[in-house]
């Protein structure tokens, strides 16, 4: 895992913070898609496209390393977001997960 | 048998059944919806009654059926709090969402043509889609290509074993079924991808 660092917090509300919220605040979540052997190759890359507005490229890229490897990535952020992000997965069909960055 | 095109005119996306493959698929959705709706969404045993009459929230545990256990997968594997959290919030609203959407397939079929009992040979039904609509029957088919999957345990490269089933093994028939659906979604997805 990164380090956890305080930087992105605007001063005026850092003070208001004790260290541990500013830890739970830097810390980044991500989101995992797994394979699973029903999906298909190019669904897989259209739900990428379409979800997460990434090109065709790089949607075939993260399908390619959830094909080849049982999972991927596919996107990071606030803890929040990444359970919007699983939501919308499991609204889709895929296996997904979220995690605390590693 | 003929998967999903884009109409070049009409910018929509069409597909032509015959009436025992238009059938089929309405039985697929309304199977998947009744399963969808038959699990209690809050089947906890170990509840006080009156509590479980006054919680009205949403499950924490994974459902047992293997299917549903597969349309609502575990979101955090290492954190059963947090997983339940997650699962009382967001499994409420999937259900919903996925037994509309095959809703919406039976519904189209019907307003297509498809009587409520197929005794005609020779019907043909066409169905013609919005992008939106074309959507919501991708989706739907992925999550009847999970539940069937589910069922018939289908594996990373056990083609060879679907191979050689004989043709009267019922598995080997629903197995079929399985391959057309996954046709059809091959076909919407490249109808929608253009």
């Amino acid at each position: 895992m990164s380090a956890p660092s305080p930087v992105e917090v605007e001063p005026d509300t850092e003070k208001d913070l004790v260290p541990d919220e500013v830890t739970v605040l830097a810390t980044p979540w991500v989101t995992i898609v797994w394979n699973d052997p029903v999906n298909l190759m190019s669904y897989v890359t259209y739900v990428f496209q379409k979800h997460f507005a990434y090109s065709k490229k790089k949607a075939e890229k993260l399908m390619m390393e959830v094909h080849e490897d049982g999972r991927s990535v596919v996107s990071s952020g606030s803890r929040e977001e990444m359970e919007r992000d699983v939501q919308a997965m499991h609204e889709y069909g895929l296996w997904a997960t979220l995690q605390k960055s590693e | 048998m003929s998967g999903f095109a884009r109409h070049r005119r009409s910018k929509r996306i069409i597909a032509n059944f015959t009436g025992f493959e238009a059938d089929l698929l309405r039985s697929l959705a309304a199977q998947l919806v009744e399963l969808l709706r038959n699990e209690a969404a809050v089947p906890r045993e170990d509840q006080d009654p009156f509590e479980a009459m006054m919680d009205f929230s949403g499950p924490t545990s994974e459902p047992d059926d293997p299917v549903l256990a597969r349309l609502f997968p575990t979101a955090y594997p290492t954190d059963d709090e947090a997983a339940a959290e997650f699962r009382r919030f967001t499994e409420g609203g999937l259900r919903d969402g996925k037994a509309a959407a095959a809703c919406t397939i039976i519904d189209a079929l019907e307003e297509a043509g498809l009587p409520e009992q197929l005794t005609e040979d020779g019907l043909m039904i066409d169905v013609e889609l919005d992008e939106p609509a074309a959507e919501t029957w991708m989706r739907s088919f992925t999550d009847l290509r999970l539940a069937l999957a589910t069922r018939l345990e289908i594996e990373d490269g056990d083609e060879a074993y679907w191979a050689a089933l004989p043709d009267e093994d019922p598995r080997a028939q629903a197995h079929d079924i399985y391959e057309w659906v996954g046709y059809l979604q091959e076909t919407i997805v490249g109808a929608l991808s253009r």
